[in-house]
């Protein structure tokens, strides 16, 4: 009985700091929309700056209380500035777009701790006073989880006060339940957006700082923490506090028994919960419906129409341009040409769930991973040819998208995407610990091309074949009555299901179809790698492909294609030739994020649709 | 070549912090600018010596702390096999990429080097995965690859190819240095902590087994898997703490290391037990913990400070002057990677794949800590760990009553080989 307690109180010192993080992040996305990636550098800067403050190299430049909340207070400032000098600018730009930012900030900010901080781990002082462990029930509990106990419900209840008993936080519900309503009725808006990215990065920077008594402070904490904030968030349902309160208790009680019973099941935990919370409770335990995130960009989206024939031509030009490239090209260009062209159709598949069919998905690995997973089995298990496995991958990547469809198209937005992200982190655990079938971590090698299609030269082929044929498929698909529907149920779900749409069924197949392209993807990035490991089903991948969408323009039906290129291209050549390709490809997407907010293609597609209406107009 | 060798070095500067940093920076300068005018200056070198081009990858942005000591490491080498004549009358000349931690990305640089700066072999990666990812390409592309530090047993053993040869010893080995000292213990009680993959999983497996076989009489009371850098440091020590075991086989690492090695402390999970722990005795892991490295730990790692042998005092010397620094795991690593490179061209006498892979087989050469071998049998070198306990030193942690385990005696016959290893 002991240990059950010692147990549940060691739960809730774990769950003090992912309620920190997430209650800022929930702040912040239920004011702005904002899908903050950015808020694990918050995290991992408070930390930083924590052990700075307190340790410093010139000796404490702080005592180590005021170096806790002096860290939280720079975050603070360095989100307040975030907020005015880039966010500020991109408000107006098509949904999710200010993720691609963020994104960015992300990738600037890690190496930016590696420039200043070096690369080893630091570690930082215990807390004064609260060192060593109290005698309870007759295990040692450490004095400092006991503060940690404590700081949640203080932090929750302050939070509350804010909100309830000031005329701020009276405001910022307001904007957080109906932005417009709250902008119409004269709130300054400006000021309420930065002053809650002040107050969530200062959350984040307070959760980061608290750590430095218990963790080393590392340069991968961004990416340890933002995943499981968002799960908090989602599971204790968008822009609820108090949602976020319950739901790290929750997920923190649940690991700390967890792995009593089943210790490994430390892999998957929270997106089982989060899966569990989303399928009973679709918008988490305390959040109310949502209003609709597209509405809050203010701009109507022009309707896709097929393309022009200048457009059409500039991508069959492409395609003739890329036919001639194994004339002049070497065999690693080819190569290269051949990723790119392969995440191409990932991208175009996902902008076909994203833009067209209308559901933002953060787990598009896993089809693509299905799809270069179910070829690589076939080929382990079964010995098959190459063209055998080709089929196996589409069609278990086709399978997984109508399983994880089933469930998702009961849901909408954010908490979709959310579920898309739980079902792909279960595909990841499944394929990283099953190790009879998938090889585990060490996964499956040996899986080359057929002799015919061996040459670097013939896969090239093959792959602009594929791409092309899937690219006329899904632009038919577009512009057929299928496509039609889904963007019907995209734009007004009652209207569409008013003249007779099956909502859930239009979107189901959309999202199959979106799953099969993504899996021709995959299997085709097994066979030029050779081998496949857990990798191609974890979020990086998903997390490429939104960027690929957003950078290109998630409403152009070329806009993937430029995406990614363009970032496909930056990540391949900028890695060859310096170690901070991170900070390079971070500040050139915050550079195109402010020069083209909607989207490269978005961008000069609107210029030269203006000019040919100009010339059109002229004749 | 200035680009591959200098192009990169600023990275390394970084490392130093306070005041130290200018002077290393400076020096670090001055050593950057020889290297440069020895290598790309070609007055050395006569017209003919055109030269040998070798392909190096490793996780240099993913694993900062393991990789750029490694990389002075091999930088050191490069330098010091030039400045003595080179390879077969050529210089050497290392063209590195950077796979981000991804296998995927391995492939891509491979085959950059491969097909475009025409390298003569592979060599480098740090992750099994990434390892083992490299290792395949290899095979299907008839490269010799030289895998530095991936650990995992399949590399060489159950996925092991005719083109791969593995220079650090694998988990197995690591396992049984431990295992013999572990078996001299009084506990029966034990309890495991490792993360949750494949590197933790074979070995908490390989050293069951191996203890298993030394002490029947020992039993497992409980382990925890927490998944890589994110171990719930609480309720983790108190799940082993409650299974009251005598020992801990530990196999965490880096931020998890420190969780569990903080948290442990404080609520006296290490008091009165044993601890044996796979390599935190290295530099790499156990300078992080400053004043709060555990003590009495059985660990495998590198002492740098104390193997007075000469020809670890000669590598250490060269590589202080060089680059005002102390040496990791990974510098040795790194180090003895390249040299490896430069043992089998030599042996081989002429720069080609099949002839380079027949001189691999039994190449013997000089490292750091001892003469290894790569063997016939498994391609497997023969490089082995220092085993030692862990004490606290003017505020550090430092391995004391250390040994150095040569790889060889861990290792497994012919027999055991033709199994572990499916013939290709």
């Amino acid at each position: 009985m002991a240990f059950v307690v010692i147990q549940f109180l060691n739960g809730l010192a774990s769950a003090a700091d992912l309620f920190l993080v997430s209650a800022g992040l929930s702040i912040i996305f239920g004011v702005t929309r904002i899908v903050n990636f950015a808020h694990g550098s918050f995290y991992m800067l408070g930390a930083y700056l924590a052990f700075t403050l307190v340790e410093g190299v010139f000796g404490p430049a702080f005592g180590f209380w005021p170096g806790i909340v002096a860290a939280a207070i720079a975050v603070a400032v360095l989100g307040g500035l975030l907020e005015v000098t880039l966010l500020r600018r991109i408000y107006q730009a098509p949904e999710l777009f200010q993720l691609l930012a963020t994104f960015g900030v992300v990738l600037i900010v890690q190496d930016l701790v590696l420039l200043v901080w070096g690369p080893e781990d630091r570690i930082g002082p215990r807390a004064p006073g609260l060192e060593g462990a109290v005698s309870l029930l007759g295990h040692q509990f450490p004095r400092y989880d006991l503060f940690l106990i404590a700081l949640g419900p203080i932090v929750l209840g302050a939070l509350f006060l804010l909100f309830r008993r000031t005329r701020w936080g009276i405001l910022v519900r307001a904007a957080t339940q109906d932005r417009e309503m709250a902008a119409a009725l004269g709130v300054n808006e400006r000021w309420l957006f930065t002053s809650v990215f002040v107050l969530g990065a200062f959350l984040a920077g307070l959760g980061g700082a608290v750590q430095l008594p218990r963790e080393a402070v590392h340069h991968t904490m961004d990416l340890e923490i933002i995943v499981e904030a968002f799960v908090v968030v989602v599971i204790g349902g968008l822009g609820s506090v108090t949602g976020a309160f319950l739901a790290s208790i929750i997920l923190a009680e649940l690991n700390a028994f967890g792995i009593v019973i089943f210790p490994e099941v430390t892999l998957v935990l929270v997106f089982l919960v989060m899966a569990v919370v989303l399928v009973i409770r679709p918008t988490g335990l305390l959040g109310r419906p949502e209003f609709a995130i597209r509405a809050a960009s203010g701009v109507a989206e022009p309707p896709i129409t097929p393309q022009s024939e200048a457009a059409r031509n500039w991508v069959f030009a492409g395609v003739l341009g890329l036919a001639v490239l194994p004339v002049v090209a070497d065999a690693y260009v080819l190569s290269v040409a051949t990723e790119i062209m392969i995440f191409v159709l990932f991208a175009i598949s996902l902008q076909f769930l994203m833009g067209i069919s209308g559901m933002v998905s953060f787990g598009h690995a896993a089809s693509f991973g299905l799809g270069a997973y179910g070829a690589a089995l076939m080929i382990k298990h079964a010995g098959a040819p190459m063209e055998l496995a080709f089929l196996a991958g589409i069609g278990l990547a086709a399978l997984g998208a109508l399983v994880i469809g089933w469930f998702c198209v009961r849901l909408s937005g954010v908490y979709l995407a959310m579920l898309t992200l739980a079902f792909a982190q279960i595909a990841w655990s499944v394929a990283f610990q099953w190790y009879g079938v998938t090889g585990g971590d060490n996964g499956i090698l040996g899986v080359w091309p057929a002799a015919w299609a061996a040459s670097p030269i013939v896969f090239f082929y093959l792959t602009l074949a594929v791409t092309t044929l899937a690219l006329v498929i899904l632009r038919r698909i577009i512009f057929a009555p299928f496509g039609f529907g889904l963007r019907a149920c995209r734009d007004s779900v009652l209207r569409a299901e008013a003249i007779g749409i099956d909502r859930r069924q239009v979107q189901w197949f959309g999202f199959a179809v979106a799953g099969a392209f993504a899996g021709v993807a995959g299997t085709l990035y097994a066979f030029l790698k050779g081998s496949v490991f857990p990798d191609v089903l974890a979020v990086p991948v998903s997390v490429d492909g939104l960027v690929m969408v957003l950078l290109g323009g998630i409403q152009r039906l070329n806009g993937p294609i430029v995406g990614a290129l363009v970032y496909k291209l930056l990540q391949i050549v900028l890695a060859s030739y310096t170690d901070y390709w991170r900070l390079v490809i971070g500040v050139i997407i915050i550079g195109l994020v402010v020069a083209f907010p909607q989207g490269i293609v978005g961008f000069f597609g609107t210029r030269l649709d203006t000019l040919l209406m100009q010339r059109r107009n002229n004749s | 070549m200035s680009k591959a060798i200098n192009g990169r070095r600023t990275a390394s500067g970084t490392q130093q912090t306070g005041t130290l940093s200018m002077l290393t920076r400076r020096d670090f300068l001055t050593a950057g600018a020889a290297t440069l005018a020895m290598t790309a200056g070609g007055s050395r070198w006569s017209a003919a010596a055109e030269p040998i081009r070798i392909g190096e990858i490793n996780s240099y942005s993913g694993l900062p702390a393991f990789t750029l000591p490694y990389r002075n490491g091999w930088q050191l080498a490069v330098e010091e096999i030039n400045a003595a004549g080179g390879v077969l009358g050529r210089p050497l000349e290392v063209i590195s990429r950077d796979d981000g931690g991804k296998p995927g990305d391995a492939v891509t640089a491979a085959n950059e080097l491969l097909s475009r700066e025409k390298v003569a072999l592979l060599v480098g990666t740090f992750f099994s995965h990434v390892g083992l990812a490299v290792a395949d390409f290899a095979n299907q592309k008839k490269v010799l690859f030289v895998a530095a530090e991936p650990l995992s047993d399949a590399l060489t053993w159950e996925k092991g190819n005719r083109y791969t040869f593995r220079l650090r010893p694998n988990v197995s080995m690591q396992a049984g240095m431990l295992a013999e000292e572990a078996a001299k213990l009084k506990a029966k009680r034990w309890a495991s902590i490792a993360p949750n993959y494949e590197y933790g999983q074979s070995a908490v497996a390989a050293f069951k087994r191996l203890m298993a076989a030394r002490r029947p009489d020992i039993e497992w009371v409980a382990e925890q898997w927490p998944a890589l850098g994110k171990l719930d440091p609480g309720p983790t020590v108190q799940v082993l703490a409650e299974a009251k075991p005598e020992a801990i086989f530990n196999v965490t690492f880096a931020a998890d290391l420190t969780k569990f090695v903080r948290e442990g402390q404080t609520r006296g999970l290490f008091k009165d037990r044993e601890v044996v722990s796979l390599l935190t005795g290295e530099p790499e892991y156990l300078d992080p913990l400053a004043a709060e490295a555990p003590i009495g730990w059985i660990v495998t790692g590198y002492p740098w400070y104390e193997i007075d042998t000469p020809r670890h005092q000669a590598f250490l010397a060269a590589y202080q002057a060089r680059f005002s620094d102390y040496p990791r795991l990974g510098s040795v690593v790194g180090y003895a990677a390249m040299k490896s490179v430069a043992a089998i061209i030599t042996r081989a006498g002429k720069v080609d794949t099949e002839l380079m892979v027949e001189a691999a087989k039994g190449v013997t050469l000089e490292t750091p800590f001892d003469e290894i071998m790569y063997r016939s049998l498994d391609h497997q070198s023969t490089l082995g760990a220092y085993v030692g306990r862990t004490a606290l030193r003017d505020g550090k942690g430092v391995m004391v009553n250390w040994r150095y385990a040569d790889g060889a005696a861990y290792l497994p016959g012919a027999a055991e080989v033709a199994k572990l290893r499916p013939a290709r």
